[in-house]
């Protein structure tokens, strides 16, 4: 079985199913929920804003360097004399090293969002459904000793169980 | 929330999707029309030459170098404002955040193209990027033109992105409703979005690291714009408020766009039960507060220049006051302060039709403000051999035309593509776990507190 889940209409029986489908042994990790709209509260204990932070300072500081460099090395390698102005013009050049530097957070941010939400990747359990307004509470590969008491829990919240294979 | 509410919301929201009618199909054709008569003009200025334009010395910035200005200050409206909004939590902004993320991206397409456009060789455009060319030239990283190419390039990678992104889920959505090619196409672009915990909880931090990102982006461009004036030897020009000045006037007529763009949006998609009155009065109180503080700094600005007394300085002020621009002057005043001030301020005139009006005005004003800082310098620079005058001729005119129906005919083709309201954006966060319980106070910090 790929997936064991019942559908509901408001975030208050999805807590419901969420608490019974705990309550019959399954890890909150292992519980997928899916929505059209973000539900606070379930994403506790799990969260990766952190890195998603760290990752964007990361490309704001390689951008930094890549525009110190583009800067000052082509400043340096051919060197041109305007307005009486050094040949490595540092205010001028602050500009640009700040427009990379804000380009790179930028890019990383994208990046980091990809590869942490885990996008881009082929479709695994859907249903339709849900960008209709309707919350998704199940398990993806229930393990076979769990499904009768997960069913039990997700009818007891007052859904149709439905499974995927 | 009910299923049923949703439905209805969803069907509101994607009707403009699923349903084209004539009036669609004809206004496409008549903004194609004039933008297509735009390119004409182009062409022809590129074949014939730049002598079929007014455009001559001393006044080489005119009509050109005017709507690159006014086009990316009017990108301002979105993303910027969206940032703001978003960082602050501010709860009115769901239905406005991608109205206006939506003009940043095609006012600054449409803007970075004048620079082209006023090359006359715009095939060589490709000197200002960063790269050895055949004579082993460099861009000059002094020229405000080369840091024009890094900022306006950095604000429209980000705005895209800043766009694109809170899109993905409303992607996802359409693509659960569409068949065939379209649902491929949606499905694609929604890159396999589920909408897991995990996917929101990632989606909302990139959101806010995009915001904080993207607000001084905004602020450096057009202050890097102003660099292009400021960091010249041009009586009037050479001045250290035009930072802050063209900051404070792009957010102004970038708010004024957005609030004509949301009430053709309301008319035309009939979203009144989503574009209400409350975001317009919001909007408008914020055009009424930029009106006033760019009268602020017309001032200061116009004060410090007579106070100074410099003879090349006062001729150009001279003849936006009295002279022959002091019409163009006195029109901007008008549109730019008297008009908003009129219509905003007081409680019962800020209606939907008020801060059109009001907005409409300022628009007017802020082309005017560009024109007027650009060409009366120019004219009046500080040889006598150099001065001159301007007026332009059916090229330049016919191709500002066109960028006003491109940025209209570039928004309804996106209208007819993607919801203009995000759709997930409307709900807000629905809290699913319980509310944590309130957890008993500690008694030393309890003791600390009495004492």
């Amino acid at each position: 079985m790929t997936a064991l889940y019942a559908l509901f209409d408001n975030a208050q029986a999805a807590r419901r199913a969420i608490e019974l489908v705990r309550a019959a042994g399954v890890p909150h990790r292992e519980i997928l929920v899916l929505s059209n709209r973000p539900l606070e509260g379930f994403d506790e204990g799990r969260s990766r804003a952190t890195r998603q932070w760290l990752v964007a300072t990361g490309g704001g500081l390689v951008g930094l360097a890549f525009g110190t460099a583009l800067t000052t090395l082509t400043q340096t390698a051919w060197p041109l004399s305007t307005g009486n102005m050094p040949i490595v013009t540092w205010w001028a050049n602050l500009i640009i090293m700040f427009e990379m530097t804000m380009l790179g957070a930028i890019l990383a941010t994208c990046g980091a969002l990809l590869v942490f939400a885990r996008l881009g990747r082929s479709r695994k359990v859907y249903d339709p459904a849900v960008s209709a307004g309707q919350i998704l509470v199940g398990v993806e590969r229930p393990r076979p000793e769990q499904v009768g008491e997960l069913q039990r829990a997700l009818r007891a919240a007052g859904a149709a169980v439905r499974t995927l294979e | 929330m009910t299923d049923r509410a949703e439905l209805a919301r969803l069907d509101d929201l994607l009707r403009p999707l699923e349903r084209t009618t004539w009036r669609f199909y004809a206004l496409v054709a008549g903004l194609a029309v004039v933008v297509l008569l735009g390119a004409v003009a182009w062409v022809s200025q590129m074949v014939i030459g730049f002598g079929t334009t007014g455009i001559a010395p001393p006044i080489m910035w005119a009509f050109y170098i005017t709507n690159f200005v006014f086009w990316i200050g009017i990108s301002h409206a979105g993303t910027l404002i969206s940032a703001i909004l978003r960082l602050v939590n501010a709860g009115w902004r769901k239905p406005v955040t991608r109205c206006a993320e939506v003009i940043t991206v095609f006012a600054l397409m449409i803007g970075a193209m004048f620079p082209l456009i006023h090359l006359g060789r715009p095939w060589l455009f490709f000197w200002l990027v960063p790269y050895p060319n055949r004579r082993l030239i460099w861009p000059n990283f002094r020229s405000p033109l080369v840091w024009d190419f890094f900022a306006i390039g950095t604000y429209l990678a980000g705005s895209v992105l800043f766009l694109l992104l809170p899109m993905i889920p409303d992607l996802a959505t359409i693509r659960d409703r569409t068949t065939g090619v379209r649902r491929r196409i949606y499905g694609a672009l929604a890159l396999g979005w589920r909408g897991t915990a995990e996917q929101w909880a990632r989606l909302e931090t990139a959101m806010q690291i995009m915001a904080v990102a993207i607000i001084p982006v905004a602020v450096s461009v057009h202050t890097i714009v102003s660099f292009d004036f400021a960091m010249a030897p041009v009586p009037t020009w050479h001045s250290t408020i035009f930072g802050p000045y063209f900051v404070a006037g792009a957010i102004f007529s970038g708010i004024a766009a957005l609030i004509v763009v949301m009430a053709a949006l309301r008319r035309s998609l009939r979203l009144e039960a989503y574009l209400q009155p409350l975001h317009f009065d919001h909007l408008g109180r914020l055009l009424l507060l930029m009106s006033l503080l760019w009268a602020y700094f017309v001032f200061a600005e116009r004060l410090t220049t007579w106070y100074g007394n410099d003879s090349a300085e006062i001729a150009v002020l001279m003849q936006t006051q009295r002279g022959g621009f002091a019409p163009l002057f006195w029109t901007m005043i008008v549109c730019n302060l008297v008009v908003p001030v009129a219509l905003l301020a007081p409680r019962r005139l800020r209606t939907i039709r008020g801060c059109v009006i009001a907005s409409c005005s300022v628009c007017i004003g802020m082309w005017l403000e560009r024109f007027l800082i650009i060409v009366p310098a120019l004219g009046h620079k500080y040889l006598p051999y150099r001065w001159g005058t301007y007026r332009p001729r059916a090229v330049e005119i016919t191709i500002t035309v066109a960028t006003f129906a491109a940025m209209t005919l570039l928004y309804t083709l996106f209208a007819k593509l993607v919801p203009v309201i995000s759709l997930w954006e409307w709900h807000g966060g629905e809290r699913l776990a319980r509310s944590p319980q309130p957890t008993a106070m500690p008694e030393k910090q309890l003791t600390d507190m009495r004492q």
